[in-house]
């Protein structure tokens, strides 16, 4: 009975596994995608963030506004890398990757979250130096050991999470520029429409409305609870979890459901 | 040799208005070379998709090695090997890690998937580049690589879209000599589409000519021939029953997506 349960789940995590490690494969010949993605974060941070910090142009509290910013800017670049994870799974279509794997016996599941728990994996290099210029800057950084393990995790549910909504997108529109076009629109207003960059205290009402059914405020709710020294969460850690956890699967099972309509 | 591994049955497929595959009914035998040849057009892709349950048919019903298409997909998917037309390796991993993701995808036990791999690369002549990028491969290879990797679980029946699409004539011929060996050493039946007859003629035990979604003849090589009398080849028989010349009313999609995969091979 109980091995009957066990044997799909091992089998399914299994295979998932398999799919991340072919995509991290990739990066060990060909490294560059990392070190690209370290230059956003390092803008946001070192200009903007620099900026708006003078003179407390933007209202935050006890917290000091690079300190603020800092956990924002991680979530940000991960949402703007995962966003576009799609256009890879279009590329893959159009050549005949999709289809083999999909003539496969591999569960459709474990295809989509194997490629999301990649784009997790790549995140690394964003946190890392987000990490290393927060302690430049002198933000008052938490160094525990469960809080940076906490760190990790939840950078790798955001980008499994987002890479995974876009994959979901491109399964929908099938096509490069369509799904361009798409990304584009997206990621702007995600982005603004939470707290990244400025408190959800000082949006307008409507706005804050829409800023909790966002994710990315959950993320950068919880990212902003475990990376700073002595930060409380809006919401409750717990809370972010089960949201961004909630969404994951959803968007899993969304994503499992379409991807066999890249093969057609 | 006459156990049938391939029974379809009525299959059918539309995509909105336009019937791609109309009641197609085929029984292909174990062990047997197969070849689905038509005009651009006339359902061969979207037969051989369904078939390896990428498409779900609109009607009608086929089994491959016993287990149905539409109730028992992923036995379906375990018993066969697909290579479709564009490239379906991936260029920024090597042939070696190609391979065993394929290898790890079946459930080859841990203990087997080395030598496996070794002798996939082996048979078909790749050894020496096993380690190497596969965006450095030339077509030849890429194609190779590709049936390697298909017939990594030894699949009972091998689905090939136009196997040697964009290929020069020394590689469509290295190819087939692996396509026949397999075959001789594992009894793999092969079902393949294509556009060059000679390559039918060739290898073919039977071959259907498709057309509008239909099979308007099937037979050997020889008894398609004799079917129009005396002197005709294979080029007469297929302008008679597709009632055209090959590639003549080929869609702008199907151009292209052909052109893309000459380029990348070629």
């Amino acid at each position: 009975m109980i091995n009957n349960l066990i044997h799909p789940l091992s089998g399914f995590a299994g295979k998932t596994f398999v799919i991340t490690e072919f995509e991290v494969r990739k990066l060990r010949h060909d490294f560059t995608e990392l070190i690209t993605r370290a230059l956003q974060p390092a803008l946001w941070l070192l200009i903007f963030g620099q900026v708006f910090s003078r003179g407390g142009a933007m209202h935050t509290g006890t917290v000091p506004y690079l300190d603020f910013i800092a956990p924002g800017i991680l979530a940000q670049s991960v949402l703007f890398v995962a966003i576009f994870y799609g256009i890879n799974v279009i590329w893959e279509r159009d050549l005949g990757i999709v289809q083999k794997f999909l003539a496969s016996p591999t569960p459709r599941a474990a295809l989509v979250l194997g490629k999301g728990f990649s784009a997790g994996i790549r995140s690394f290099s964003q946190t890392v130096i987000v990490y290393g210029l927060s302690l430049a800057l002198g933000v008052k950084l938490n160094w525990s050991p469960l809080a940076l393990l906490n760190v990790l995790v939840i950078v790798i549910l955001a980008a499994t999470l987002f890479s995974t909504f876009s994959l979901v997108i491109a399964c929908i529109v099938k096509t490069r520029e369509r799904f361009m076009g798409v990304g584009q629109v997206l990621t702007m207003p995600l982005f603004f429409a939470s707290n990244a960059i400025y408190p959800t205290a000082i949006m307008p009402g409507w706005l804050q409305t829409i800023s909790h059914l966002n994710p990315l405020t959950y993320v950068v709710d919880a990212l902003r609870t475990c990376m700073l020294a002595g930060s409380a969460s809006t919401f409750g850690l717990d809370h972010d979890y089960a949201v961004m956890l909630l969404t994951t699967t959803i968007l899993v099972l969304t994503g499992a459901r379409l991807y066999p309509r890249l093969a057609t | 040799m006459n156990e049938s591994i391939l029974e379809i049955e009525a299959l059918t497929r539309r995509f909105r208005t336009m019937t791609a595959v109309d009641s197609l009914t085929l029984s292909v035998n174990a062990g047997e070379v197969f070849g689905l040849l038509g005009s651009n057009g006339a359902g061969k892709t979207t037969t051989i998709k369904m078939l390896a349950t990428l498409l779900k048919p609109s009607s009608g019903e086929a089994h491959v090695a016993g287990f149905s298409i539409t109730h028992q997909a992923v036995d379906v998917r375990r018993s066969i090997g697909y290579v479709p037309q564009a490239v379906s390796v991936d260029g920024s991993l090597t042939a070696y890690e190609n391979l065993l993701i394929f290898a790890k995808l079946y459930d080859l036990p841990r203990r087997e998937q080395k030598a496996r791999i070794q002798e996939a690369l082996e048979f078909m002549n790749l050894t020496a580049d096993a380690g190497r990028l596969v965006n450095e491969y030339s077509g030849g290879m890429v194609r190779r690589l590709e049936i390697a990797q298909s017939t990594l679980h030894r699949p009972k029946v091998l689905f090939l879209d136009e196997p040697t699409v964009g290929l020069d004539p020394i590689a469509r011929d290295a190819v087939w000599k692996h396509l026949i060996d397999l075959r001789v050493h594992f009894g793999t039946t092969l079902f393949f589409t294509t556009h060059y007859l000679e390559e039918a003629e060739g290898h073919c035990d039977r071959i259907a000519i498709m057309h509008h979604g239909k099979v308007a003849a099937l037979g050997t090589c020889q008894e398609l021939e004799a079917s129009l009398g005396r002197g005709h080849t294979l080029n007469d028989v297929f302008v008679h029953y597709a009632d055209t010349a090959l590639d003549s009313d080929a869609s702008f999609q199907a151009v292209s997506a052909e052109r893309t995969t000459e380029q990348r091979l070629g």
